[in-house]
């Protein structure tokens, strides 16, 4: 026993002097999650990013917060007229509120990029974690699957998948794009779960988990999920950002949205013609798309640097 | 020798060596572990020595289960492990635990300390009921050497010596008879060795544990173990107490291992008659005929290519050696 | 070859009579995201032509960092030499312009790594990339370059120089590997030689093939070596002179027999104790309480204050212990080094 308190004895001053090697002034615990956070706290381009986010969501959620004109509100009198009153960007083609409709369009191209990135990590993280977790025959399968979607053209697939979807003309189509979109766009959350989840497995905590008998549910519950969601996480932020992108795109196209649905994706397109006599209406809702991604990529960005273990 | 609490007998391990992913094939074996027998009593320490690539961690892996043997037995306390399954297996791997090398891999970084101590208890509801697990964990922080009150902490606030101090925390929860060490101070700082050794050999005492000891550094097995086993491609090649291994060595691998060793004593540079092997370890995939450690042996005859020696006494080894050739040469004089 | 000793010879500063590389009072900090950390506050040695130098220390003493800045491959940022002089010959290496310091450097000073296996670059052949070192800096012909390189290997006693000078760095084994690497740290002749842990990453009968080959080169060309270890054996087996190193200061110099037998700062005396000893066997080990401080907080007065069984009031504020002289050529940064070199 002397042995022991001798021991313990040796490693009590330690307990009160400061952490070695990690910040020596914070003594609170503190979990990875809250190391990143504090990095991040310190970092320029996520408050920008973050702002931004909430901004455009807030937009999304509460549009009349930013302006009371009715989107729909349209009058063929006032086409392409400048700016009066409420309405800073001008009328459009139909004589529509350029700048209300702007605003209203957050709407739709948030909730189809929130629920398209939603419905691939579901299926990335599936895909992902069982090819990464099980291996052999199962990740042969998986990944041979993952290979097939991705080599699949992206806008010759859409085209086809949402134009199936969306027959039914009532229809605004808000649904078949966010399908499309989710069904289409998982592939590289999958792989990079798959590649983490394999990173984690082989890692000795999981072995010590197993060693002690711990089942395949708590090892990949308890050890491997929490080690390996960082990157998958960061990689649907972007993901966020190209489905609001693509949103527009299928658009404009016009196989995307469509009926009285307001976008910034169908207001470009509409606007394009009309270049030359009106650029405002093409200008603005592009400008607030270009922003939005940029925001959400710029978001994703940030958060990675600050999960990376490789600059803790 | 009636006191024996593991016991494994001609434990082999291949590795598969496949071509192909959906449909494999099988090109060959890995013989990483290949015929290993050896008897843990209660206790003691076995160490186990050898260098990289020679099949000890699979042995360690094998030993506590993370790893299925591809023949053989291991007996803990009369049952043999390999037959177990299910409950019983779980209830069995209680008795035998495992200090992983490296502390900074070892523990889980999303997970307090509590947690991670506290995990065997979770996993094995009947040891101790939910309400006295707090106080289990802090005992074991305790006993350890920890502080207590820093179970809420994460294992990237501490140090390496520290963290390896968890990881024998976590080891000892399940209250095994049994501990198998592999590499346990070999990424450690020469001065936070010191630590956990002591630690190890106070604990052993305390609680009575047996420990299969698996290093490459001789020095510190030397110091810990009562006895230990050299291993070569996947066999033991010499057995016995640590007097007879260290100052006695029959093998020609022990005495070239040995006599390779630097000894922090500059008085003795020049002196030591070292024996420098020439060329590598053979692969394991494709070991040498007959006595593994032939070709790089000086003492080589044809026999030794043709018949592979047993692990055995012989007329100038007292203790087992698997060489045909087998006799003492002074090593150290003990200090 | 001859020009470029040449030019050399007309670098400001160069003294024949002063020492092969003499490091004074070199500090070196990283300015990092928890505030800096002091990793060299302070290293003296000189090296002479044909002698062993050990720097012995644990992780985080500096003596990696202390090579680095020598070599100038040190990153920048996040670390800066704040202060200090590294003399090849008397040529301040730290004021001279880069490209001046980088042909000294390639030319007299070398340098082999723990390890191998991303030292070297594993798209070339080992063959490309020593003869690419003669080519560039001796302007050897593709075919000469080639020879020489299979000599080269030959001499660091790779079986079957001529044919593995083709093989790529990951067919060879880990020994095998550090041979190469040796191999390239010399194609250049260097006088003064970094060995960086060299062996840490080793079998112990590999570390002796190695520490063999080291010390036959090294003897072969009346190389100065500087060898980088924390292990307390290899030194003893190789070293002429001794530097401890503890939280980025020189805590003791001297001849290794003396350092041995006659340790005369604690903690060089409290690391001899900690370890276990292969030629005999004792119960229980003396052990270093606590730990290294972090860089970033090392304590005043003697770093090592806080674990030490010696420490008194004087230890635990500024000024810290200067270089005490032990003997015409010992120092130890202790104050009580009378008391620890006298203990038995």
């Amino acid at each position: 026993m002397s042995d022991i308190q001798a021991a313990t004895a040796e490693e009590q001053p330690d307990a009160a002097a400061p952490e070695p090697r990690h910040n020596a002034k914070r003594d609170k615990p503190r979990s990875l999650a809250a190391d990143a956070w504090a990095d991040l706290r310190r970092n320029k381009i996520f408050w920008v990013a973050a702002v931004l986010v909430v901004i455009i969501v807030t937009m999304a959620i509460f549009p009349s917060l930013f302006t009371s004109a009715n989107p729909r509100a349209c009058t063929l009198s006032r086409q392409h007229s400048g700016p009066t009153g409420s309405a800073f960007f001008g009328y459009d083609f139909q004589g529509c509120d350029v700048y209300a409709r702007t605003i209203y369009g957050a709407r739709a191209s948030v909730e189809v990029g929130v629920l398209a990135t939603l419905l691939s990590g579901v299926i990335g993280l599936i895909f992902g974690l069982s090819a990464g977790y099980f291996g052999r025959w199962v990740d042969a399968v998986l990944s041979r699957f993952i290979d097939i979607v991705l080599g699949v053209p992206f806008l010759l697939a859409a085209i086809v998948l949402a134009k199936r979807l969306s027959q039914d003309p009532q229809n605004n189509g808000v649904v078949a794009v966010i399908v499309t979109l989710g069904v289409l766009g998982w592939t590289s959350a999958a792989r990079i779960m798959r590649s983490s989840v394999i990173a984690a497995k082989n890692q000795d905590y999981v072995a010590a988990a197993r060693m002690l008998g711990a089942g395949p549910a708590r090892l990949m519950m308890r050890h491997i999920l929490p080690n390996s969601i960082a990157s998958f996480i960061v990689v649907l932020t972007i993901l966020l950002g190209i489905n609001i992108a693509s949103e527009a795109t299928l658009s404009f196209l016009g196989i995307g949205l469509k009926g009285d649905a307001i976008s910034w994706g169908i207001a470009i397109s509409e606007a394009g013609p009309y270049v030359r006599v009106a650029p405002t209406p093409l200008i603005w809702p592009s400008v607030f798309l270009a922003v939005t991604v940029l925001a959400f990529i710029m978001l994703g960005d940030a958060v990675r640097d600050a999960f990376d273990p490789k600059l803790r | 020798m009636s006191d024996v609490v593991l016991e494994t007998k001609g434990l082999v391990k291949h590795f598969p060596i496949t071509r192909g992913i959906v449909f494999q094939s099988k090109v060959g074996a890995v013989r990483a572990v290949d015929g290993v027998d050896l008897q843990l009593n209660r206790g003691e320490t076995l160490g186990v020595v050898g260098e990289s690539g020679c099949g000890k961690s699979t042995l360690a892996k094998l030993l506590v289960g993370l790893e299925k043997p591809t023949s053989g037995e291991i007996n803990v306390r009369g049952e043999d492990m390999v037959r177990l399954k299910g409950r019983d297996l779980r209830r069995a791997r209680r008795h035998i635990q495992m200090v992983l090398q490296d502390p900074y891999t070892s523990l889980n970084p999303r997970m307090t300390v509590g947690d991670i101590v506290g995990e065997p208890f979770e996993i094995h509801p009947d040891v101790t009921p939910r309400s006295g697990r707090t106080k289990a964990v802090q005992d074991l922080l305790d006993i350890v050497g920890l502080n207590p009150d820093h179970v809420n902490r994460y294992p990237h606030q501490f140090s390496g010596g520290q963290r390896q101090r968890i990881g024998i925390a976590r080891a000892l929860a399940l209250k095994p008879e049994i501990i198998v060490c592999d590499e346990p101070v070999s990424a450690l700082d020469v001065s936070i060795q010191a630590q956990v050794i002591n630690l190890l050999e106070g604990l052993q005492d305390e609680l009575g544990l047996s420990y299969i000891f698996i290093a490459h550094d001789l020095s510190v097995v030397r110091h810990i173990s009562d006895r230990v086993a050299v291993m070569y491609l996947g066999k033991i090649v010499e057995a016995g107490g640590d007097v007879a291994i260290y100052e006695q060595p029959t093998h020609p691998y022990t005495q070239a291992l040995l006599s390779a060793v630097p000894v922090p004593d500059p008085r003795l540079r020049g002196q030591r008659d070292q024996i420098v092997l020439e060329g590598d370890v053979p692969s394991p995939a494709n070991p040498p005929s007959g006595c593994r450690f032939r070709t790089r042996c000086w003492k080589a005859q044809d026999i030794c290519a043709q018949e592979e020696p047993k692990l055995e006494i012989r007329d100038r080894s007292g203790h087992p050696s698997a060489c045909h050739f087998a006799e003492a040469r002074e090593m150290f004089a003990s200090g | 070859m001859t020009d470029i000793k040449a030019e050399i010879d007309a670098l400001p500063g160069l003294d024949p009579q002063a020492p092969l590389l003499d490091v004074n009072d070199l500090h070196v900090e990283f300015r990092t995201r928890d505030g800096v950390a002091r990793a060299v506050n302070g290293a003296n040695f000189t090296l002479k032509p044909g002698e062993t130098l050990c720097i012995l220390g644990e992780s985080g003493c500096g003596k990696s960092v202390t090579a680095q800045a020598i070599m100038g491959i040190l990153d920048t940022p996040p670390g800066f030499i704040t202060e200090g002089q590294v003399r090849y010959r008397g040529i301040d290496l730290l004021k001279l312009p880069e490209a001046e310091r980088r042909k000294v450097r390639a030319n007299h000073i070398a340098m082999i790594f723990q390890d191998a296996l991303s030292a070297l670059n594993p798209v070339y052949s080992v063959g490309f990339q020593l003869g690419e070192l003669f080519r560039k800096h001796r302007g050897m012909s593709r075919g000469d370059a080639k020879k020489r390189s299979i000599e080269l290997l030959d001499q660091v006693r790779i079986p079957a120089a001529r044919s593995r000078v083709t093989d790529y760095p990951h067919q060879f084994s880990g020994g095998m590997r550090q041979r190469v690497m040796i191999a390239m740290a010399l194609a250049l002749d260097p006088e003064v030689l970094i060995a960086d842990e060299p062996t840490t990453a080793l079998d112990v009968t590999v570390q002796a093939q190695i520490m063999n080959l080291l010390a036959d080169l090294q003897n072969e060309r009346n190389m100065g070596l500087i060898l980088i270890t924390h292990d307390m054996g290899v030194v003893a087996d190789v070293a002429d002179r001794i530097s401890v190193m503890y939280a980025g200061k020189v805590v003791e110099e001297a001849p290794v027999y003396d350092i041995y037998a006659r340790p005369a700062h604690p903690y060089t005396r409290a690391l001899l104790e900690s370890i276990p000893r292969l030629d005999h066997k004792g119960r229980q080990l003396n052990v270093i309480r606590g730990l290294p401080p972090a860089l970033t907080a090392i304590p005043d007065g003697c770093a090592f204050h806080p674990r030490c069984s010696y420490a008194k009031d004087d230890c635990r504020q500024d000024p810290p212990p200067p270089p005490y002289a032990v003997q015409p050529n010992r120092t130890a940064r202790c104050h009580f080094w009378r008391e620890v070199v006298g203990d038995e």
